[in-house]
């Protein structure tokens, strides 16, 4: 890997928010409606009963958010070269699969980071949140997310590259897919016994399973946060492994050369 | 005839299958240092597809492609620092400027002294008063400039061209044709042109390979391949190469 050819890719997309500001907008504008939106829910909530849902729920639409706009950040900046009919450009290059992959992955921490803070803004700011209640927990919620984002921005990327840029709707859904299944609003135990099976391995269940012990009064659970890092970690593994897989059947049937069309099938 | 000088491209029984179909069937050639090599041919000849194997996005069937000794399967970055490519389809991110184009990619090319570089390339190819123009704005020649500028940024021994002056005007034709000979003379690269304007072909090109269905046909001097072959220019031998190889299939059908 070098460093000038991550920071090209990086780069990159610096320019083209540059260019048009107006790029921002889905970075900063939508997480903070739904921070609104889930902040007066929560506040509402609040006034009813003595359960703190602020930490509960909006901690948890903010987390969850989070890992939608890491996966968002890493596809977004994948689809301008998709947009762009950019392909054999970057792929004809000296440019190695693990720069890509690593200057796509520094676009999507900046832009996550530019959302994130934008959310802690408003949630802490406007609605009172505070990450003092998950303590040191929050490294863990924080890397599990992250790095489980990364992996399903890479999957993603990995499917776009495979089936062409009309299964670019494939993709945007795949968190609100995972939703029911890793607890973001309820505990896993509201779950059937098929859906819990499936929330057992998936990493962002252990977080937002975490948050509501730390909430309730149950501590940290430690074990379980440290197994669903364990999972994430999986996770990225398998997806950039399923990404090489993709772009070396790419290079076999010559898809990166004749990647231009709508070729979804 | 095989090159004489420093070899930066050997092609080595290059083939390529698609299902059942040979797009290219066990082609070899070299290109030396200095040396501009047309690649003509019929469309669907396998001229593309010869060209993005040795840019190492398509995976021969069989055989190997070597940049300057180097084997593009096994060492492709180092390959591809040697190598750059300009072609009618690929055409530079719209989206970003001239200037910003060059920046990534000299980042990706490893370029050293990068600025001063670019402004060397934005005075050669006079798009200095567009560097801050969105290149999608850019009118076509404009465009080839642009896409030229980025192909030789890096100072390539090996110099893909896929129909560079295609869709421009005879005058901005005439002109990149001169800076592309002139780039390869002086950088001392190793140039692969595709074309199907044949004037353009033997006014440039040190020799020419004919392609038919993924073969070599013919390969020699433009003018000693016309002088070999009775025509009375280089157009009319592709006219009646392609006509003796379509032939065949049109009788078997």
């Amino acid at each position: 890997m070098r460093a000038s050819r991550v920071a090209a890719v990086a780069l990159r997309y610096f320019y083209l928010v540059r260019g048009s500001p107006v790029r921002l907008l889905p970075m900063i504008a939508w997480v903070a409606i739904d921070i609104v939106l889930w902040g007066f829910i929560t506040r509402y909530l609040d006034r009813l009963t003595r359960f703190d849902f602020v930490s509960t729920l909006l901690g948890a639409v903010l987390l969850w958010d989070f890992l939608g706009r890491v996966m968002q950040g890493i596809t977004t900046a994948f689809f301008e070269d998709v947009w762009s009919r950019n392909f054999l450009n970057i792929f004809a290059t000296p440019l190695t699969i693990a720069d890509y992959l690593a200057g796509l992955v520094i676009t999507g921490i900046v832009t996550s980071l530019l959302g994130l803070a934008a959310m802690i803004l408003l949630a802490t700011g406007v609605f009172g949140l505070s990450f003092f209640a998950y303590g040191l927990a929050l490294a863990p919620f924080v890397f599990v997310l992250f790095v489980t984002g990364i992996s399903l921005g890479i999957v993603g990327t990995s499917i776009v590259m495979r089936f062409g840029p009309a299964s670019e709707w494939l993709i945007w859904p795949i968190p609100s897919l995972l939703s029911p299944f890793v607890g973001v609003f309820y505990p896993l135990a509201t779950l059937p016994g098929w859906m819990q099976a499936i929330s057992r391995v998936l990493a962002p269940s252990y977080v937002f399973e975490g948050m509501r012990s730390i909430v309730g009064g149950r501590g940290v659970p430690w074990n379980q946060l440290a197994f669903g890092s364990g999972l994430a970690v999986l996770y990225l593994v398998g997806a950039c492994l399923v990404f090489t897989g993709v772009y070396r059947y790419a290079l076999r049937t010559g898809l990166i050369a004749r990647y231009s069309a709508e070729t979804a099938s | 005839m095989p090159p004489s000088g420093d070899v930066v491209l050997s092609a080595e029984g290059l083939t390529k299958s698609f299902g059942g179909l040979k797009a290219v069937d066990d082609v070899s050639f070299q290109v030396a240092a200095g040396e501009i090599v047309g690649l003509v041919g019929p469309n669907g000849a396998g001229k593309t597809t010869i060209i993005s194997m040795i840019l190492g996005v398509l995976k021969p069937t069989a055989g190997r492609v070597l940049v300057g000794g180097i084997d593009i399967a096994t060492r492709r970055s180092q390959a591809l620092e040697r190598t750059n490519f300009a072609a009618v389809y690929t055409p530079l991110p719209g989206n970003l400027t001239v200037e910003q184009n060059l920046r990534i990619f000299g980042l990706i090319y490893g370029v050293k002294d990068l600025a001063a570089r670019i402004e060397q390339m934005l005075r050669d190819f006079d798009l200095v008063r567009h560097r801050k123009a969105k290149t999608g704005v850019l009118s076509s020649g404009e465009q080839t400039r642009a896409e030229l500028a980025k192909a030789m940024l890096n100072r390539p021994k090996l110099l893909l061209l896929d129909e560079p002056t295609a869709s421009i005007d005879p005058s901005t034709a005439r002109d990149i044709r001169a800076r592309i000979a002139d780039f390869a003379a002086a950088e001392q690269a190793g140039v692969l042109w595709t074309s199907h304007n044949m004037y353009e072909v033997a006014e440039v090109c040190d020799r020419v390979l004919f392609l038919s269905r993924g073969r070599i046909l013919l390969a020699g001097a433009p003018d000693t391949l016309i002088r070999e072959h009775g025509a009375p220019n280089l157009e009319e031998l592709f006219v009646e190469v392609a006509h003796e190889q379509l032939r065949p299939a049109e009788e078997a059908s």
